[in-house]
């Protein structure tokens, strides 16, 4: 009981508070800037040469408010948006009309969500032992990993995407340039399919891969290092206790606790990194139909995205946060 | 003295060397740049499609302009674009940090309340959204930098105030209170002093940041106005007139290879510079040159 009281129900209600004002921030912002997207795209389609006639515009300008939810007083608006949020209906998408919001990003969703926890996870776990290892055992070939690690981290998803691409889709042309399915397939759950799944999906991983270790990596070799002149360590080495043991019972264990801290942390960041990557690769998950979104000035596909984006990183954040004392005995949930 | 000092022994660290040239280089680029024989906004100027020769050292690209004196121009905005995106966030994070670092309380907690949440949202994706929605406002420099600067103060203050936190309990703080300094004063002249190195290596950092998220900002068409040459606009502008395609690798490459040395060059300053300033790991280093 005095879990439940003393960390589940803080720890909820910070989770609810944080999406809530994260909501609110994402229906304030573009309220509060001084451009008016509807008179926006009513001009840059003016600009495009398409003619609409005077006394037409007014009507125009009227369905797109509705269409958009930009309807009645600032507070009728607030009140109608989070309507739209529980009925989970963010209106009809303005690229693809009548597909209404949801169901572009129900597609796209999954594409993204498997790309993004198998590398996260990957990269995390191998980040994790290899950087304990070489953080434990300083060795003369393990510089050329440190070397390795102090060129790549620096470099932003994007650049590091466009490197694999022209690498191994142009230069070495082994696997496709874009996309998530060879042009022309369905979904079919054959083995044919499934390789093609996996060649196409391989590069934007790869590129996830290379970031998301050397991130991971380096801070990792750092926090064992310091773990490793802490106390308990030397006690255990004078007590004769078995190097092995010591590696992984008393320095990496030690090290994961602000590991997860990290990966929660970097979380919005790591989403925000898959979401370029996906761009790049024209891999069809969330990235890549907000890059369409953005190109085609379809307001209501963007909301729908911004919304779903914001409560994914927010409740990954809370799962890894329960998570957490599975991993340190120190911490239980008091 | 003691500035010079602290660079010999920077010096001595390859991966600062490294970077310093690096850094040096750039910089005499960006500022060759006022020498241009081309304007950089005009096209067909040159023949176009040419590889590199001596005459024109990395080429030419399709629309007739040379790659070198865009690089050049290419270089200095996006470096502007870095400084004054460091400055105004260093402001923001400088004025915050120490704030709630020295007042405390429910200020404190409300202030850092507000830049985790800017730290937990998927800040790309709001980035882009709204530099959609003011896309004629961030087409000059400083409006840009102003937006990013605006999203990249929160870990730094967070920096910031940690150290504050603990100058704050300090003897010479409490000299300095009884002896009847005002507090702007005691900002001024007991606090800031210290935390100068960590603005200085969150400045460095932060100018990668602003280069990295210029870049994807002109991936996407958004940011700075795409015929001012930044490596942003320069990489985009290759990317979408299809340079691979047309076999025009020195093109594509130049900005690449620019951006990665710039880069990796700002993160070793960084880093060396912080572990310079880190007495444990100078007193290891210290200790193995015996």
């Amino acid at each position: 009981m005095n879990f439940v009281k003393g960390y589940l129900i803080p720890r909820l209600l910070q989770y609810v508070i944080v999406t809530f004002l994260g909501l609110t921030a994402i229906f304030f912002l573009p309220r509060l800037l001084p451009v008016d997207p509807i008179k926006q795209q009513l001009g840059q389609s003016q600009t495009f040469g398409v003619y609409i006639p005077p006394e037409q515009q007014d009507e125009m300008m009227r369905i797109l408010r509705q269409l958009y939810g930009l309807e009645g007083t600032l507070w009728e608006q607030y009140v109608n948006f989070w309507k739209r949020l529980f009925t989970g209906n963010f209106g009809p998408s303005f690229s693809r009309y009548p597909v209404p919001v949801v169901r572009v990003i129900a597609q796209a969703l999954p594409w993204t969500i498997a790309l993004l926890s198998f590398t996260t996870l990957l990269s995390w776990i191998v980040a994790v032992v290899v950087g304990g290892i070489v953080g434990y055992h300083r060795k003369s070939w393990m510089e050329a990993l440190d070397v390795f690690v102090m060129v790549v981290r620096p470099i932003p998803y994007y650049i590091m995407a466009l490197i694999c691409l022209i690498l191994f889709a142009y230069v070495f042309p082994i696997f496709p340039l874009s996309g998530g399915l060879g042009i022309g397939r369905t979904l079919k759950f054959d083995l044919e399919t499934i390789f093609n799944v996996l060649k196409h999906a391989f590069l934007p991983a790869l590129t996830l891969l290379i970031v998301g270790f050397s991130w991971q990596f380096q801070s990792m070799k750092l926090i064992v290092q310091g773990v490793k002149a802490e106390d308990h360590v030397w006690y255990a080495k004078t007590a004769g206790v078995e190097e092995r043991r010591i590696v992984f019972s008393h320095v990496v264990r030690n090290a994961m606790l602000p590991m997860i801290t990290q990966l929660g942390l970097q979380f919005g960041t790591i989403f925000g990194g898959a979401l370029v990557t996906e761009m790049v690769f024209a891999y069809p998950g969330i990235g890549w139909i907000l890059y369409d979104a953005i190109m085609k000035a379809d307001y209501n596909l963007i909301m729908g995205i911004m919304c779903i984006s914001l409560v994914a990183t927010t409740t990954s954040i809370l799962v890894l946060d329960f998570v957490y004392p599975l991993f340190d005995p120190r911490v239980r949930y008091r | 003295m003691r500035f010079l000092n602290a660079f010999r022994e920077l010096m001595r660290d390859y991966r600062f060397l490294v970077a310093f040239v690096i850094v040096l280089t750039l910089i005499a680029l960006a500022i060759l740049s006022n020498f241009s024989p081309y304007d950089p906004q005009r096209f067909y100027q040159v023949p176009r499609g040419l590889p590199p020769s001596w005459k024109y050292p990395l080429g030419t690209n399709w629309l007739g302009q040379d790659v070198f004196w865009s690089l050049t121009f290419a270089v200095r905005n996006s470096l502007l674009i870095a400084i004054i995106t460091a400055i105004f966030s260093r402001i923001i994070a400088v004025f915050v940090g120490i704030l709630s670092g020295y007042k405390g309380g429910t200020l404190d907690r409300v202030l850092m309340t507000v830049g985790d949440t800017t730290m937990v949202l998927p800040f790309l994706i709001i980035l882009i959204i709204i530099s959609m929605l003011i896309k004629t406002w961030t087409r000059n420099m400083v409006n840009l930098g102003l937006l990013l600067a605006f999203f990249s103060w929160a870990w730094d203050a967070r920096v910031i105030r940690s150290q504050v936190l603990s100058l704050r309990e300090r003897d010479f703080t409490y000299v300095a209170i009884l002896s009847g300094m005002p507090t702007l004063k005691i900002v001024t002249k007991q606090l800031l002093p210290h935390v100068l190195p960590v603005i200085f290596t969150t400045f460095i950092n932060n100018m990668a940041w602003a280069i990295g998220m210029e870049i994807t900002l002109a991936y996407l068409g958004l940011g700075i106005d795409p015929t001012v040459p930044t490596i942003g606009t320069m990489l985009q502008t290759a990317i979408y007139r299809q340079a691979l395609f047309l076999g025009l690798w020195w093109w594509l490459a130049t900005p690449i290879v620019t951006s990665v040395l710039l880069f990796v060059s700002l993160y070793w300053l960084s880093v060396s510079i912080s572990d310079y300033l880190n007495p444990k790991v100078r007193f290891q280093r210290i200790g193995s040159r015996k």
